[in-house]
Parts: C-alpha cells; sequence; structure tokens
C-alpha cells in the first residue's frame, strides 16, 4: 500500500481514565475514499478512539498520521481544520438555529470575514455571505432536508437531525467525514436511506468513518472493518472475514462459542 | 514574627466568618446551580436582628451570656424562615426558567432586604451593645481575645454539625443524590422541593450565626455590611470549588487568612507602594490567580461530596 | 402584481414607522426640558446605558458569558477621558482622540483578562470578572499616592467637554432662533451615537462572527467540532463589549465633566446586567428597552415617591430614597417571575421558554 493511499493511520493510540484502560495500543490505517466501520460492544472504545481523534480527549500514548501530517490535535477545531469532520452519538446540533444557520457554522472554517468586514458590509462580505449561504443550502438539498432549511434544528424529526449534523460537518469540506452511531434509534426505511446517503458521501470523494452497532448496516457498507473490544483491537480486514473472525463472534457474544 | 502571629489570628477569626457565610452559598450552588446573591443580606438581617433582640434584652437583668444566646436564637430562626421564604417566592418558581433570570430575581432580592433593612433600622452605623467583658489573652507577642476564641470554637463546631447532618442523616443523603442528580433523586423518591428548601434554611441559619459573630467582632453593624461579605464569602466558596463543602469551609479559612497577611505585609511586599487599603483586592488577585492553574477551585469538583 | 402591491405597503409601514421612532427621537429634549433641563440629563442617562446596555449584550446575550465585571471597561474609558482632557495633568486632547483611544485601551484590558480566564465555567467567570471590576475600582481609589494618578476618592474634576471645532457641547446656544442647552446637545450627539452603535450591534449579530458566537452559546463542543476557535471568538466578544463599554465611558467623562470612583461599583456593573437580562437577552430592541426602563423608573420614583406620600398620608412616611430602591428591587424580581425572559425577548427565546415548560 503506497503512502498516497492512505488518509488515516493510527500509532498505538493509549487512553485511560484513572486506572480504566480505554484504548489499549490501538493501531490502524484508513485508506482514501473508503468506508471504513469501526465496530465493537458497548464500552469497547470507539467513542474513545473517536474523541481523541477528533482532539476531544488527549491521548497519552500513540499518535494519529493523518494525510501525511502527524496530528497535533491538541484543540477540536485544529482536527476540523486539517480535515477531519464529525457527528456526535447524541446528536449535538444548535437547537435553537435554523437547519440552514447550522450548515452556515460550519463553514465558519472556511470562510473569513472578520468584525470590521461584518460592521462595514463591504462587497467582498456580502459576496462571502452569499457564497455561505448557496454553499449551505447546496448541502441541505445534499442529505434531503431543504425543504426544512428555515426550521429551528430541534424541531426536526430524529432522522433529519442525523442528516443535518452530517450536512453541517460536510460544510467544513473534510477529507475525512467521522459519524459516530449515525443509524442510531432510526428504523429500517431510515437506516436504508441514510446507508445511500453515506455511499453517496463517499463516492463524491470522501472517505467515511463509521462508529455503528448495527452490525447488518456495517457489513453491507464497509469497505473494511476494524472491531475493538476492551479498548483493544481484535481485528481488522474486510466485512466477510471479520464476520467469522471466533474473536469477534467472542466479543459480541460473550465467549460462549465454543 | 509578633505580625505574622497576630495577622494569622485575626486572619483565623475573619477566616471561620467566611467559611460559614461560604457553606450557604456553596449549598444553594451545589443544588440548584444559583449564585444566590441575596446570601450576604440574609447574613446581614441576621446581624440587624440579633442586634435588636439583645439591646432589648440589655436591661432586663438576664445574665449576659443568655441575653447573646436569646439574641442568636432568635436570628437563626428568622433568618431561617427568611432563607426558606426567599426560596419558595422569588426561586422556586423560576427552577426551569433560563439561567440568569434566578440570577436577576436574587440581585432583585438582595436591593430589596437591604433597603427593607435600612428603613427598619436606619441609615447609620449601629454599635453593638458590648456583653461580653472583653478578655485580651497574650500569646508570644500577639493578643487574642476570648470573643474571636468563641467565635472560632463555635463556628468549629457549626461547621461539625453540618458535616454530620450531610452524612450521617437522612436528609443529609437526600441533599447528596440531589446535588449528583436531582432528576434520578426524585425517581428513588427524594423530594427535591423539601431537599432545596432545606439547603436554603440551612444555609440561611449558617448565615444567622455568622452575622451574630461579625456583630460582636466589630461591635458594629450597617445595612450594607452584607454586600461585601458575602462577595468574599461567594469567592471563599469559589476558591474552594464551589458546591464543595469541604473546599468552602478551607476556602473561608484560607481567604481569611490570605487577606489579614496581605494587609499585614503589603506594605513591605511592594516597598510602601501600596497601603493596606489595598486588603480588599488580595482576595480577588488570589482567586483569579488560583483558577487559572485550577479552573474548578482548589478541591475540584468531587461531586460525591457536593450538597 | 398584488404582491408588489403588498410589497410596497409594507415598505411604506416600514418608512412611516421610523419616521415615527425619528420624530419622537427629535421631539424628546424639548419635551423633557419642559419639566427641566435635569429631564433631558435624565434621557442622555439612558442612551449611555444604551450603550453599556448593548456593549454587555454581545458578551452575555450573543457570547453567553457572564460578566459582573463590566463597568471596569467603562471606567477605564472614563479615566482615560478624563486624564486626557482636564487640567489633571494639564493634557486637553480632542475627544475623537481619546474615545478610540479609551476604546482600544478598554479593548486591551478586555483580552487581559479574557485570554487567561475564558476557559473557566460560566459562574467562575462571573465572579473572576466581578473581582477584576472591583480591583479596577480599588486601584481607582487609592492610586492617588504616592503618584497622584486618579486622584483617589474625591476624583477629577474640571474634565473638557466635547468640542467640535470650537462649538462647545457645555453651554447653550442659539441656532436658528431656537435655544438648545447643553444637555440638548449632547442627547443629539448620543443618539447619532446610539444609532451608529445599533447598527454595528445589529450588523455583528447577522454575521459570520455572530453565528459562531451564537453556536457557542448553544453548545460548545459543537461549535469546537464544526472548526471554530471557540477561546478566540469569545475573547471577540469580551473585546467588542470592552470597546463600547470605553466609548461609554469616555462620553460619560466628557458629559458629566466629573469622575470618581464612586460611579463604577459593582452595583454598576450588576444594574447594566439586569438590563440586558429583564429587557430580553439576545435581543437588541429588549436590551434597549431593558436600558432606557431601568434608567427611567429610578428617576421617575425619585420625582413620584415624595409627591405621591404626601398626597396619600399627608407627611413622608419612609425614606423616599429607600423606598425607590425598594421598588426598584421589587420590580427586577417581578419582571422576572412573570416574564423570565424579559420583556422584550426575541420569539426565538420565548418559544424555547415555552417549550420547557410543558
Amino acid at each position: 500500500m503506497s503512502e498516497r493511499q492512505i488518509l488515516l493511520e493510527a500509532h498505538e493510540v493509549a487512553k485511560h481514565f484513572g486506572g480504566v484502560k480505554a484504548l489499549h495500543d490501538v493501531s490502524l490505517t484508513i485508506r482514501r475514499g473508503e468506508i471504513y466501520g469501526l465496530i465493537g460492544p458497548n464500552g469497547a472504545g470507539k467513542t474513545t478512539f473517536f474523541n481523541c481523534l477528533t482532539g476531544l480527549y488527549r491521548n497519552e500514548g500513540g499518535y494519529f498520521v493523518f494525510d501525511g501530517v502527524k496530528l497535533a490535535a491538541d484543540a477540536p477545531h485544529k482536527a476540523a481544520e486539517v480535515g477531519i469532520a464529525r457527528t456526535f452519538q447524541n446528536i449535538r446540533l444548535f437547537g435553537n438555529m435554523t437547519a440552514i444557520e447550522n450548515v452556515m457554522v460550519g463553514r465558519h472554517l472556511r470562510t473569513g470575514a472578520g468584525v470590521l468586514g461584518a460592521i462595514t458590509r463591504n462587497a467582498a462580505t456580502r459576496a462571502e455571505e452569499a457564497a455561505i449561504t448557496r454553499r449551505a443550502e447546496e448541502l441541505l438539498h445534499y442529505v434531503g432536508i431543504h425543504e426544512r432549511a428555515h426550521d429551528y434544528a430541534k424541531h426536526l424529526s430524529y432522522g433529519d437531525q442525523r442528516r443535518l449534523e452530517i450536512a453541517r460537518a460536510l460544510a467544513t469540506e473534510p477529507k475525512l467525514l467521522a459519524l459516530d452511531e449515525p443509524a442510531a434509534g432510526m428504523n429500517g426505511t431510515e437506516t436504508e436511506a441514510l446507508r445511500v446517503l453515506v455511499e453517496g458521501i463517499c463516492r463524491d470523494g470522501v472517505t467515511v468513518l463509521l462508529i455503528e452497532h448495527d452490525v447488518k448496516l456495517v457489513m453491507g457498507l464497509c469497505n473494511r472493518v476494524a472491531v475493538l473490544d476492551y479498548g483493544e483491537k481484535i481485528c481488522e480486514d474486510v466485512p466477510a472475514v471479520v464476520q467469522k473472525d471466533p474473536r469477534v463472534v467472542e466479543a459480541y457474544l460473550g465467549g460462549s462459542v465454543a | 514574627m509578633d505580625t505574622l502571629l497576630q495577622q494569622l489570628i485575626n486572619g483565623l477569626t475573619l477566616g471561620a466568618v467566611y467559611a460559614l457565610v461560604a457553606l450557604g452559598y456553596t449549598m444553594v450552588y451545589g443544588i440548584i446551580g444559583l449564585i444566590n446573591f441575596a446570601h450576604g443580606e440574609v447574613v446581614m438581617i441576621g446581624t440587624m436582628v440579633a442586634f435588636t433582640v439583645i439591646v432589648s434584652l440589655a436591661g432586663s437583668g438576664m445574665s449576659p451570656l443568655l441575653v447573646l444566646g436569646i439574641g442568636l436564637l432568635v436570628s437563626v430562626v428568622v433568618c431561617m424562615v427568611l432563607g426558606w421564604g426567599l426560596e419558595r417566592v422569588a426561586y422556586r418558581p423560576l427552577r426551569h426558567a433560563p439561567r440568569l433570570t434566578p440570577l436577576i430575581t436574587a440581585i432583585g432580592m438582595s436591593i430589596v432586604l437591604q433597603n427593607v433593612a435600612m428603613i427598619v433600622w436606619g441609615r447609620n452605623y449601629i454599635t453593638f451593645p458590648p456583653m461580653i467583658d472583653k478578655q485580651v489573652y497574650e500569646l508570644g507577642g500577639a493578643s487574642f481575645t476570648n470573643v474571636q476564641i468563641a467565635i472560632v470554637t463555635l463556628a468549629a463546631l457549626v461547621m461539625l454539625g453540618l458535616i454530620y447532618l450531610v452524612h450521617r442523616t437522612r436528609i443529609g443523603m437526600a441533599m447528596r443524590a440531589t446535588a449528583q442528580n436531582p432528576h434520578v433523586a426524585s425517581l428513588m423518591g427524594v423530594d427535591i422541593d423539601r431537599v432545596i428548601a432545606m439547603a436554603f434554611v440551612i444555609g440561611s441559619a449558617l448565615g444567622a450565626v455568622a452575622g451574630c459573630m461579625v456583630g460582636s467582632y466589630y461591635e458594629i453593624a450597617h445595612y450594607q455590611m452584607g454586600f461585601m461579605l458575602g462577595l468574599k464569602a461567594f469567592t471563599a466558596a469559589v476558591l474552594g470549588g464551589i458546591g464543595n463543602l469541604a473546599g468552602a469551609m478551607a476556602g473561608g479559612l484560607l481567604l481569611g487568612v490570605i487577606e489579614a497577611l496581605g494587609a499585614g505585609y503589603i506594605g513591605e511586599l511592594t516597598g510602601d507602594f501600596l497601603g493596606s487599603h489595598y486588603q480588599d483586592i488580595f482576595a480577588f488577585i488570589v482567586l483569579i490567580i488560583v483558577l487559572m492553574f485550577r479552573p474548578s477551585g482548589l478541591f475540584g469538583e468531587r461531586t460525591g461530596d457536593r450538597a | 402584481m398584488n404582491d408588489r402591491l403588498r410589497k410596497s405597503a409594507a415598505w411604506r409601514q416600514h418608512w412611516v414607522g421610523l419616521l415615527l421612532v425619528g420624530a419622537t427621537l427629535l421631539a424628546v429634549p424639548f419635551i423633557a426640558a419642559l419639566g427641566g433641563q435635569a429631564w433631558v440629563r435624565i434621557a442622555n442617562f439612558a442612551i449611555l446605558y444604551v450603550f453599556l446596555a448593548l456593549g454587555l449584550n454581545i458578551v452575555v446575550g450573543y457570547a453567553g458569558l457572564l460578566d459582573l465585571g463590566y463597568v471596569a471597561f467603562y471606567a477605564v474609558g472614563a479615566y482615560t477621558y478624563a486624564l486626557l482632557a482636564s487640567p489633571h495633568f494639564g493634557i486637553h486632547l480632542p475627544f475623537w482622540v481619546i474615545l478610540p483611544f479609551g476604546a482600544a485601551l478598554a479593548c486591551i484590558f478586555g483580552v487581559l483578562l479574557g485570554a487567561p480566564t475564558l476557559k473557566l465555567r460560566g459562574d467562575y467567570l462571573a465572579i473572576v470578572t466581578l473581582g477584576f471590576g472591583e480591583i479596577i475600582r480599588i486601584f481607582m481609589n487609592n492610586l492617588n499616592a504616592p503618584i497622584n494618578v486618579t486622584n483617589g476618592a474625591q476624583g477629577i474634576t474640571l474634565i473638557d467637554p466635547i468640542r467640535i471645532a470650537g462649538f462647545s457641547f457645555a453651554d447653550t446656544t442659539n441656532i436658528l432662533g431656537l435655544t438648545i442647552s447643553g444637555p440638548q446637545k449632547y442627547y443629539f450627539f448620543l443618539v447619532a451615537l446610539a444609532i451608529a452603535i445599533i447598527i454595528i450591534n445589529v450588523r455583528l449579530q447577522d454575521s459570520r462572527i455572530g453565528r459562531a458566537w451564537q453556536a457557542i452559546r448553544e453548545d460548545e463542543v459543537a461549535a469546537k467540532a464544526c472548526g471554530i476557535n471557540t477561546r478566540n471568538i469569545k475573547l471577540l466578544a469580551f473585546a467588542m463589549g470592552a470597546s463600547f463599554g470605553g466609548i461609554a465611558g469616555g462620553v460619560f467623562s466628557a458629559m458629566q465633566g466629573f469622575v470618581s470612583p464612586e460611579s463604577f461599583s459593582l452595583m454598576e456593573s450588576i444594574t447594566i446586567l439586569a438590563m440586558v437580562v429583564l429587557g430580553g437577552m439576545g435581543h437588541i430592541p429588549g436590551v434597549i428597552l431593558g436600558a432606557v426602563l431601568l434608567t427611567g423608573l429610578p428617576e421617575a420614583l425619585r420625582y413620584g415617591i415624595e409627591p405621591l406620600q404626601r398626597a396619600l398620608f399627608g407627611r413622608m412616611i419612609i425614606d423616599p430614597e429607600s423606598l425607590r430602591m425598594l421598588v426598584f428591587g421589587l420590580a427586577l424580581v417581578l419582571v422576572m417571575r412573570f416574564r423570565p425572559a424579559g420583556l422584550w425577548p426575541s420569539s426565538q427565546r420565548r418559544r424555547e421558554l415555552t417549550e420547557s415548560t410543558d
């Protein structure tokens, strides 16, 4: 595998809370253009891994190399800056802002108008604002909730909130989109729509890292899958192989497989 | 050397008072996250009530200690009722309001109480009648009085009582549970309204005790005295880690000592550039420095101890 | 066609509204003057508090940072003006030099205070800012020795009024047969400044920066994940708020001709905060209403209570000064009780509140 093909490399990432080891030297590689699944039982450390990657936590050991550069992700906004966008397991939208405003906030990073621009409203600022609005509208279209553009985020349905969160993340122009259990709480139809959306995002050139509980969704969607158990990576391969790995079966069924 | 010891003794006395008042802030904050700005005024009312009782009983021929005791008792009861009433009338209806709403209410109540006190007790300084013959003791060049001993002892006893209450009684357990998670506590059958009311009542009682101490220590009272006292005590609570009982006690003592030492040594420290009238800034400077390095106060947020 | 008609009707309404507001603003100083120049001064103070409340609104209302020491920046602006335009040091710089300088200085103070403390959680920030406000006040009170910088508690007197090309704002002049007093001149100066400040606020609110502030207030973690450098953006709010405070301070100095530490007590910070919250946090018209009401109410009470008591009881029963503050305190409590989101909240906040109660 050449250097160019690799987007993210995690090197023996370790994180503990007090005496509890949440991540135990986890290493994995994500290739450009793939959908990479991260699965594991509850409390296996998936979200902790996410939080380390996106700078929300500071990992005690190991490091990440993203796009050929070692991440100094000591602050979440820096992770977003280099091109890692994320969603949250328990949706975190700006509830009292409209859907389109939420996406517009996502454009913050890639735009530059400051206080002076805001006060004078010069031509450059007006053009930038127009571009922000246009891009936000496009993204709402893209995820299929443009009809709700002017509704408050908190008034959207659960599935639409998930989509809005994805649109907001895409607004930061990520190279890697990290989705934390996007299908949680969705019904079959919604999950299917989500699958189509994620596939589309990947086809449009954004690499996707997916944490998911819904094993069926992961197996059908991902190019490769890693399995975490008690903070350790026990397996990393294409879905077909992972599914049959005895350690994975054991992790999920609690060692009752003889 | 004698100044150091002297300042430590004075600081300890002052700190004991701060600690008692700080407990009132921290208990309420720990449970409902409200900075009860009116708490300083509750303390002031406590001082004023004690003053009125003592003055009116002074000529009755009762023993001075008994008069003091009655004054303290009446003041504690009045403040408990006041604290309960404040919560019931002003804060309870705002339980689900935006965060700053109850803060403004607290400020409003603070203004109301101050001006009620001014109408009742006048706008001048009130001199506390000295009920105890002041005895001065000498220790290694420093002097202290029996009033100071009484203040520190009483404060220690009251705090021990509070610790017992919070850790060994049913209501204490309910308070700790509510501080941790009000929703779950209510599911477990804890009467949240009662717990919150208790936090106010107990905090106000402590405030009344502190108020009586201030009155007998400085032998003076004023309707505006609660404001600065409350401010310092709140600073002490934050210094120790607001919401944390032990933190409030330690923060209060620490603040008292820092202030006393600061006032005693500021001239020497700055080559007489700053004089002792800068005393009041120490509290705040120490606070800012501590919070810069320990953003949740000295004793952090040991949530298990929040009451 | 119909649509265009409706639109022009809306426009006409818009303009009629603006004209009415403009006419009222023009008439106020002359109507107020009927009751004496004191009322014009009160109107001026109301506008000054509008500046302050709008400045604090950026910090509290937009960015959600509880600042209890806002008056410190007001003091910095006021003392800057006082020291650079009075016989105290014998320096007399023109106001258009000092006002921006005072604003910049207040801004620097804001950054100095904000940079190390903005990572603190809400209420901790509140007490630190409160402490900062007190520190500034204590220094102003005591910096008269060993070097006399602030003249201590006596304050600084004989501060130059605002002058534009020999036209002083302090004394009465006749323009086209109309007699305009000093306070009335200041009134128009203040209104002009207020309009500028309101426009700046509205524009900030509807900008990239304004959205970032709102995002931080809504959910800081999510805002960070969106790539917002929350520390810098909060600092920006702090600095902007401080600059407004600095400008207000400079104008205050010029208008009063006198400053002393007494004007910059904690109570002042609290009153400004009360204006913001009582009016409707984050909502510009609400904040303006809050500032005007809380300036006007105590004054109205000052003039109303004495005659009222005499009429009711035939003599003074309660000291009018304390009764006035008592009513003020009660008003705060009652408004918060019955309109928890403020007297004139944005439609958004009102909705937020009605939802949380059901």
